[in-house]
């Protein structure tokens, strides 16, 4: 299944609105990727500024997800779409929905960067390396999950959403850490509360990428596969 | 809030979810059509037709024009007897009953399967006179049956209450929407077990259009109802099952939820979305 599934709509003019929703979710995707990217680097490196570009961004995200969902029920209400169509709409209105949230997390560890980078002065965050970790994780999970919309493609979906389970075994390792340095000294804990906050975040980013490959896999296979286990899916996408 | 409390208030969710799959529940086979060939002389208009009907639900014929979704319709009362030089192969069970064996009274059957036309065809009679036509051929003219009947008609075609003032007067006289919905009354009142509709919302406007669509959701308490529709939001909004035919051939039949969200043939799939194949 390839791109060519949105054309030959014997409507022209359908076409391009399909096309077009489709270009604007991808474009989302890339600006939610970028705010991550950028966000962590703010929070590795102490860059208040991009932290703050950040923070600003974040209405470009919410003002797509809106536009996209308008688009996506204009079409719905015009042209009654059926099957593929359908299903590539539905999708289209949850999937923005999960990237407008990773788009918040993006916000979310900005925010924390700018708190930390003033409690630490100019400190290197060089110590944080598990949660710089986490964060190539989860973004390549998303970029994946973004590739699997752009191409409609499933196939690599579980190799995506089984990366997931690092993620989760890396969040509860990166706790354990931040537990103990607070036990170890009191003084820590607001810093590491918001720490604690960015790997909250790239964790719930994992969430959303595995979120968005399950809408995916509806999209092209019209079946729900949703709250099943690894195995499960694995199995699933076998069949 | 005590642990007691919050359990009495517990929401059952179970009830609500099982409604939902209770629609796929198995149904009785109404209609059955088995390996039928249909040829307009030498032309073959259906190809080895099979599919089942289920009872006291709604089946949609789709497909574009002159893939033999009408013929198949047609079938069904064997309307098709009356056009010149037909051919026809395989049978078609009502409640098990093979309607081509020779020994079927035609008369008889059009009287279990009704059917109405894209263009509604009310006698030029009155209103009354319409819904009792039926009946006084079979020899009935018990006054007392025959009003009952025309009333119990009417409010079954949802058009009593428009027309209970002034059932004397001429049918042809009613809008377009209300001569087609007179036309079903007249199919119902001599209750009939399936009712075949051709395009029944065609020529109409978009509210009678609604109005016959709200009628054939109601009349699927009481009849198996085959429709045939180029309308494909219509066999969506109206049937419960839905079957897609191409040059002949039965290419799909399923629910008519599954049937528009995930077809499974490719070119169901272009015909539902606009495609061309």
């Amino acid at each position: 299944m390839d791109n060519s599934k949105i054309g030959h709509h014997i409507s022209g003019q359908f076409n391009k609105e399909l096309e077009d929703v489709r270009n604007k979710v991808l474009t989302m995707g890339g600006l939610v990727e970028q705010q991550i990217e950028l966000a962590v680097t703010a929070f590795s490196t102490g860059d208040m500024e991009m932290a703050e570009l950040v923070i600003k961004q974040d209405n470009q995200v919410d003002a797509l997800e809106m536009a996209i969902d308008q688009e996506c029920m204009q079409i719905l209400a015009l042209r009654q779409p059926a099957a593929f169509d359908l299903r590539l709409l539905i999708t289209v209105i949850k999937v923005v929905n999960d990237l407008e949230r990773v788009g918040d997390m993006a916000e979310r560890i900005a925010e924390m960067a700018i708190q930390l980078a003033g409690a630490d002065g100019n400190n290197k965050h060089d110590h944080y390396y598990e949660l710089e970790h986490m964060a190539e994780l989860v973004q390549e999970m998303l970029h994946g999950a973004l590739d699997v919309f752009a191409r409609m493609n499933i196939e690599d979906v579980t190799t995506i959403t089984g990366l997931d389970s690092n993620v989760d075994r890396e969040y509860g390792s990166i706790i354990r850490q931040l537990v103990t340095r607070m036990m170890e000294d009191p003084r820590n804990i607001t810093r590491m509360l918001d720490v604690l906050w960015i790997a909250r975040s790239l964790e719930r980013i994992g969430d959303h990428a595995c979120n968005i490959c399950e809408h995916l896999v509806y999209m092209v296979k019209g079946e729900d596969v949703r709250h099943l286990t690894q195995e499960e899916l694995e199995k699933k996408m076998k069949e | 809030m005590t642990a007691q409390n919050v359990r009495t208030h517990s929401i059952d969710v179970s009830s609500v979810l099982r409604e939902q799959t209770n629609t796929d529940a198995p149904n009785e086979t109404c209609i059955k059509v088995e390996n039928l060939n249909l040829f307009y002389a030498e032309k073959q208009a259906l190809h080895g037709v099979s599919m089942e009907m289920a009872k006291k639900k709604v089946t949609a014929y789709i497909g574009p024009s002159g893939c033999g979704k009408s013929t198949l319709l047609r079938c069904i009362n064997r309307m098709n007897d009356l056009v010149d030089n037909v051919t026809i192969e395989g049978k078609v069970l009502l409640d098990n009953e093979n309607i081509y064996d020779k020994s079927i009274n035609v008369a008889a059957l059009r009287r279990r399967v009704g059917m109405v036309f894209q263009k509604p065809n009310p006698f030029p009679k009155s209103i009354f006179e319409n819904v009792t036509y039926g009946l006084r051929i079979q020899g009935i003219n018990d006054k007392r049956i025959l009003e009952e009947t025309v009333e119990n008609a009417l409010r079954g075609a949802a058009l009593w209450d428009e027309v209970k003032d002034r059932l004397n007067d001429n049918a042809l006289g009613l809008s377009g929407g209300q001569q087609q919905r007179l036309v079903i009354a007249r199919a119902i009142a001599i209750e009939p077990e399936v009712l075949l509709l051709d395009e029944p919302a065609s020529a109409l406007d978009p509210i009678s259009t609604l109005k016959i669509e709200e009628l054939i959701n109601e009349l699927k308490e009481k009849y198996t109802i085959v429709i045939v529709t180029h309308n494909m939001q219509q066999a969506a909004r109206v049937s419960d099952y839905t079957a897609f035919m191409f040059m002949g051939e039965l290419i799909e039949m399923g629910t008519t939820s599954e049937l528009f969200t995930n077809p499974q043939k490719k070119q169901t799939e272009d015909y539902i979305t606009g495609r061309y194949g």
